[in-house]
């Protein structure tokens, strides 16, 4: 059980969240909306531990993420940021095993590659359900846009987290890959895990996630189930925008 | 490419070879081999072990920890164009040894002149680069580069006023040479320890390459990682500048080498490129003694008109 309480964040001088009470659960898929600009970002960042909230506390089982060492956060939460502009020489396999750093016996191992057939095993199942299968063996540099998104959601799921965290998962994908990664995110907290993925299209967030979170502006937020979340006059009133009745673009099953 | 790492490590053995059988004076295969075997004429045994194996060691120890260092500062400052020279650490020590020489001053002084010099810019580099979130790698590549053109102006100045007789001796410290190497002990001992050092770290630092957050996701201690490289980068750096002058383009060409020729895991990248800087500048440091023989090149320009063709190659033919 991660749970924020009392969490405020700001950035760059500007408040994004006040006073936010969060506890995502096992099982749990929760989407994560908002404008641009909202604090999506920074509210992963916060909730994985890699930037210090403004104030409030975030705590991970009890224990407050500051005070674990990260090591064992790694093995316990794993996140896919933004943007990553890696210069990996390796192969698409390679890439996406650096995800099992955390669970290697010590730091100074150098095995994240080879031995680990559990890994292994997990790594190709995983480029298999994300339609990458076929480019395991080639450069990760000579990956497109979409395919290296796909390869670094891999990598973040092969980490085997109990907190999956996600920051705009579907960017980069076309709509059959969107659909096959929404369905691998839910899949995963079917089993148990718990997701939270930034979403930016609120059919998918309606379809495959539970639970939403809605950043709105001047650090007011709202969250709930996402059938009374994402309502017209609540997205309405997110994306400051009309939005016409029935017009969602359908969606691939 | 699997080969290439076999031939790296052929490298090694193959370069010391060449080097002890060749030099100013042709000794002949019968007495090379007496005299590697500690028998015949003393001159010989005394032009094999005490001149050229020393010399030989020095120039490899001199290139395996440029090349360490190159690998290292790449990854940590996340730039390819990073070499040793970035971190402003030849230029100080560059600045200090010409003064040194202006001043009139022994070889001892010159190297201690040297030391300090290069002291003063690694504190400089260290102090500047951290900024109020930590350490920076902007922060140093700009710190490093500034610096450097500090000294290079300073070194400018200093070639400016000097006496005519002196500027040889300047410029072949600039140019990188090995002729004032000496005893390699001490320099083979701060390499094994840099390239064990590194070594440890290699898993860390092969995440580390998905950028500092991403890694820090995935359990690293970024900030203490981050200061033993670059510890780690920076002695390396002194102790080649110490012992050969500031020899250019191993430090930046070698680890490109082997990326290219597929390898890029750390804890094979960074001995590889111990052993090919190594090898590659006792080649260049053997080629820089005997080409024009009895007079010597500087082996800084050898290194650049080794270097430069070879990557050029392997950059169009892996087009």
């Amino acid at each position: 059980m991660l749970e924020a309480t009392g969490l405020a964040l700001s950035a760059g001088g500007r408040e994004l969240v006040r006073g936010l009470d969060l506890s995502l659960a096992p099982g749990q898929c929760w989407a994560l909306l908002g404008r641009n600009g909202a604090g999506k970002t920074s509210l992963i960042l916060a909730l994985a531990g890699l930037r210090p909230p403004r104030s409030g506390a975030i705590a991970l089982d009890g224990v407050p993420l500051a005070a674990m060492r990260r090591r064992d956060l790694a093995r316990r939460v794993s996140v896919l940021l933004q943007d990553e502009d890696s210069d990996f020489w390796g192969s698409v396999l390679d890439y996406v095993m650096l995800g099992r750093y955390p669970g290697s016996r010590s730091v100074s191992s150098t095995r994240v590659w080879g031995r680990d057939e559990e890994g292994l095993a997990r790594a190709r199942g995983l480029l298999a359900e994300l339609d990458l299968a076929e480019r395991e063996a080639q450069a990760y540099r000579t990956l497109s846009g979409g395919e290296r998104q796909r390869a670094r959601i891999a990598q973040v799921l092969v980490q085997d987290a109990d907190i999956v965290l996600l920051d705009e998962p579907l960017q980069h994908l076309d709509l059959r890959h969107q659909a096959q990664v929404m369905r691998t995110l839910a899949a995963r907290a079917a089993g148990g895990k718990t997701v939270l993925a930034a979403l930016h299209e609120p059919a998918h967030a309606a379809r495959h996630c539970g639970f939403s979170v809605l950043l709105y502006d001047a650090g007011r937020a709202s969250l709930g189930r996402s059938s009374d979340m994402l309502i017209q006059a609540n997205l309405e009133a997110l994306y400051r925008c009309r939005l016409e009745a029935g017009a969602w673009s359908p969606l691939p099953s | 490419m699997k080969a290439a790492p076999l031939l790296v490590l052929l490298l090694v053995p193959a370069s010391l070879a060449l080097a002890i059988a060749f030099g100013s004076v042709d000794l002949g295969p019968a007495a090379l081999a007496d005299a590697l075997l500690g028998r015949g004429d003393e001159i010989a045994r005394e032009i094999v072990w005490g001149v050229r194996a020393p010399r030989a060691l020095a120039a490899f120890a001199c290139g395996g920890l440029l090349a360490l260092a190159g690998s290292l500062l790449q990854v940590l400052l996340r730039n390819p164009l990073a070499d040793p020279a970035i971190l402003g650490v030849s230029g100080g020590a560059a600045a200090g040894a010409l003064a040194a020489m202006l001043l009139g001053a022994a070889a001892a002084g010159v190297n201690l002149a040297a030391l300090a010099g290069a002291a003063l810019a690694a504190a400089a580099v260290f102090t500047f680069s951290l900024g109020r979130s930590g350490w920076n790698p902007y922060r140093v590549l700009l710190t490093g580069v500034a610096l450097a053109s500090g000294f290079g102006a300073l070194v400018g100045l200093m070639l400016a006023i000097a006496p005519s007789s002196q500027v040889q001796g300047m410029l072949f410290w600039l140019l990188g040479d090995l002729s004032p190497a000496g005893d390699p002990t001490a320099a083979l001992a701060v390499l094994a320890a840099c390239a064990g050092l590194a070594f440890s770290q290699s898993g860390p630092l092969d995440v580390l390459v998905l950028g500092e957050d991403k890694a820090r996701s995935l359990g690293v201690a970024v900030t203490r990682l981050q200061a033993i490289a670059f510890g780690c980068a920076t002695l390396a750096t002194v102790a080649a500048v110490l012992l050969g002058g500031a020899i250019g383009f191993v430090g930046l060409v070698v680890p490109h080498l082997l990326r290219l020729s597929g390898v890029h895991r750390h804890a094979a990248l960074l001995p590889l490129a111990a052993c090919l800087g190594g090898g590659l500048l006792v080649l260049a440091d053997t080629l820089a003694r005997t080409v024009a023989a009895p007079a010597e090149l500087p082996v800084g320009v050898l290194t650049a008109m080794i270097g430069v063709p070879v990557l050029l190659v392997l950059l169009v033919r892996l087009r």
